[in-house]
């Protein structure tokens, strides 16, 4: 399998007067292309700070990053930024769309900032807003429309720029059990069509819907495994 | 990024707030009105007394006694300074000394009142010789003009403007009645058509009489305040201006060009000396009104920053989809530029209107001609200015939106 990500010793340290907290404390993990992977912990634990780190969104105290097979410590802001924007997608647990603009406008945000000119950017967009069957929806604006179809409308925008990897953060958390499940379910179905996913989460049994979940605890690995029975949402629904 | 979609993102930004943004930009609108209005109707004014001035006659060339004044004050030593004698006329007259002067007219003034029984009126009294109705294009409406003859003879009559005439006279026949100037009689010979305002001077309520009697009844003087002189051609005006000077040094004894006790001014410099003062009263009312367009930039930057404050999430979703800090700070520059510069725009429309409707009632109520002229370097400064206010006062909120961290920007509650 060919490697996406590689950290080495990573550590994030948040200092408050003389109080340093590990947030990330000495992790060193691969996530290969094509895998679906689940991080979870409890609160506070330091998921979310890694899972920043990894989405290059913030950077690490120390230890080294590498993203494709490239160090990209030493990356300045806007190199970072070209990545989130062509390598990396984001699905966040408040949706984080604008709720003022249509579906198509939303989704095709990172296309604007990528450059990619007007006809080519509609292509794109109708194929990622198909993709989650929203086609019917295209122009509504999403403030009216329901929080399954917000997500839904969130993982078209995050696959719009088709990244190496998808970064998914708490993306069920606010949503009912239903709509949370037919998230879940494009999630897999990305990943079986290709698509490398990292779902961040608290909750066992999202986290199952992975093929491989790593527990943190503390800013350290508590546990790396292989998911055995991974739970196909489309086939067993969610049991809570 | 292309500069469309940013144009297109700015303009959601500003539109999700229309109240806001409206009442954000007036104090920009108001400036920017202001400083169009001060200049239009600066530049509609400085066009009347131009114009005013060039219908003068562009070849007359007056002399005045003292020294040229440098200051506004200066111009009332003209009056009281008595180097310009009937020697001097008589000189200038002789056509070999001044061989392309075609009128030599000389001028007394004086304000006093002017009565005709218990109705008592103070105005502007010119002492002059028949070619004042030439020079000025004057006609006699009622009666008849001055003459060379009443100069000579030093007769006590009058001709007087019609709004003098009528507040005097009221509807009698003011012609053979006599009018007392600061208390000697004069005698009405004739009425003039009504002429307005020329300048400062109201040809409507002037009392003219032949120069001589005037110097010599009312004033007790002997020397001019002005002799005017005309050139016959445009081209000749330098020559005369050269001729007159040379006579009247020679009349004068002067040697030295630096004491010369009378001074030439043309049209031109006349014309130059109003645009001037009307030049530094523009400038000056302009700046008054820059004032608020600081104001107005404040209030820009005042909304700016809450907009940023307000959609600090909207900046970490965008840096987190790949948006660069120059993407951001672009963004919210833009739309600052944008609002002060919809509010130059506004404020230009506005100014024009108001100046338009001004000029209008002047034109209507207030007798005088006086047509609008749409002050283009007002508009061009209009929209500079109001686009720099933007970049200026935006510049502070965009660079704090631009510098948010894409993480705290997205945790933000």
């Amino acid at each position: 399998m060919e490697k996406l990500i590689e950290v080495k010793n990573l550590t994030k340290v948040y200092e408050e007067g003389d109080s340093k907290t590990f947030a990330v404390d000495d992790i060193s993990l691969t996530i290969d292309r094509g895998e679906f992977v689940s991080i979870v912990g409890p609160s506070g634990s330091g998921k979310s700070t890694l899972m920043h780190i990894l989405g290059c969104l913030d950077r690490p105290t120390s230890g080294k990053y590498f993203f494709n097979g490239k160090e990209i410590n030493s990356y300045s802001d806007e190199e970072l930024a070209k990545i989130r924007n062509k390598e990396i997608g984001f699905v966040f647990q408040a949706f984080n769309l604008l709720p003022r603009l249509s579906v198509m406008e939303n989704v095709m945000m990172p296309l604007v900032y990528a450059g990619i000119p007007e006809s080519k950017r509609l292509t794109q967009c109708e194929r990622a807003v198909d993709l989650v069957g929203l086609h019917d929806r295209e122009k509504y604006q999403t403030a009216k429309l329901s929080g399954g179809q917000k997500q839904r409308v969130a993982i078209a925008r995050a696959i719009v720029n088709e990244p190496a990897i998808i970064f998914a953060d708490e993306p069920t958390g606010n949503l009912d059990s239903k709509s949370g499940a037919v998230v879940l379910e494009f999630l897999q179905k990305l990943n079986k069509e290709g698509h490398t996913i990292v779902i961040v989460t608290h909750e066992t049994y999202v986290a199952e819907s992975a093929r491989r979940i790593i527990s943190i605890k503390d800013g350290k690995i508590e546990s790396d495994m292989k998911v055995e029975h991974q739970r196909i949402v489309s086939k067993d629904a969610l049991i809570k | 990024m292309k500069t469309k979609d940013t144009l297109k993102i700015a303009v959601e930004g500003l539109t999700t707030h229309k109240s806001r943004t409206m009442l954000t930009i007036l104090g920009i609108v108001i400036g920017i009105a202001s400083i169009m209005l001060v200049m239009s109707i600066g530049q509609s004014a400085q066009n009347l007394i131009l114009g005013q001035i060039q219908s003068f006659g562009p070849t007359l060339v007056s002399v005045h006694p003292g020294r040229r004044p440098q200051s506004l004050a200066g111009f009332t030593g003209v009056l009281f300074n008595d180097s310009l004698k009937q020697r001097d006329v008589d000189t200038l007259a002789q056509k070999t000394n001044v061989p392309d002067a075609v009128r030599i007219a000389p001028y007394v003034f004086t304000s006093t009142p002017v009565s005709f029984g218990s109705e008592s009126y103070t105005t502007f009294v010119m002492g002059s010789s028949q070619d004042v109705f030439n020079s000025f294009h004057l006609d006699v409406a009622q009666g008849v003009a001055l003459t060379d003859s009443d100069v000579a003879s030093r007769s006590s009559v009058a001709v007087i403007g019609q709004k003098l005439a009528n507040e005097l006279f009221g509807a009698n026949n003011p012609i053979g009645q006599n009018i007392k100037v600061k208390n000697k009689n004069f005698r009405v010979i004739g009425v003039l058509a009504p002429k307005g305002q020329m300048v400062s001077l109201n040809w409507d309520e002037i009392v003219l009489t032949p120069y001589s009697s005037l110097q010599q009844y009312v004033l007790g003087i002997h020397y001019f305040n002005e002799i005017s002189v005309e050139a016959s051609s445009l081209a000749t005006v330098p020559t005369v201006i050269a001729d007159i000077t040379r006579v009247l040094r020679q009349n004068h004894n002067i040697t030295d060009p630096t004491k010369d006790d009378f001074y030439i001014q043309t049209q031109e410099d006349a014309a130059n000396t109003v645009s001037s003062i009307t030049d530094i009263l523009t400038l000056l009312l302009t700046s008054v009104a820059a004032i608020s367009l600081v104001v107005g930039g404040i209030g820009i930057m005042n909304i700016m920053l809450v907009s940023v404050t307000e959609r600090t999430r909207e900046i970490g979703l965008r840096k987190s989809l790949g948006a660069t800090d120059k993407n951001i700070l672009v963004q919210f520059l833009t739309e600052a530029i944008m609002l002060t510069l919809a509010g130059g725009i506004i404020g230009i429309i506005l100014g024009t209107s108001l100046g338009l409707a001004i000029t209008y009632m002047i034109d209507k109520f207030g007798g005088l001609s006086f047509p609008y002229s749409f002050s283009l370097s007002g508009a061009i400064l209009g929209v500079i200015v109001s686009s720099v206010i933007g970049l200026a006062f935006g510049i502070f909120p965009a660079r704090q939106a631009s510098q948010k961290s894409p993480i705290e920007a997205l945790r933000y509650e």
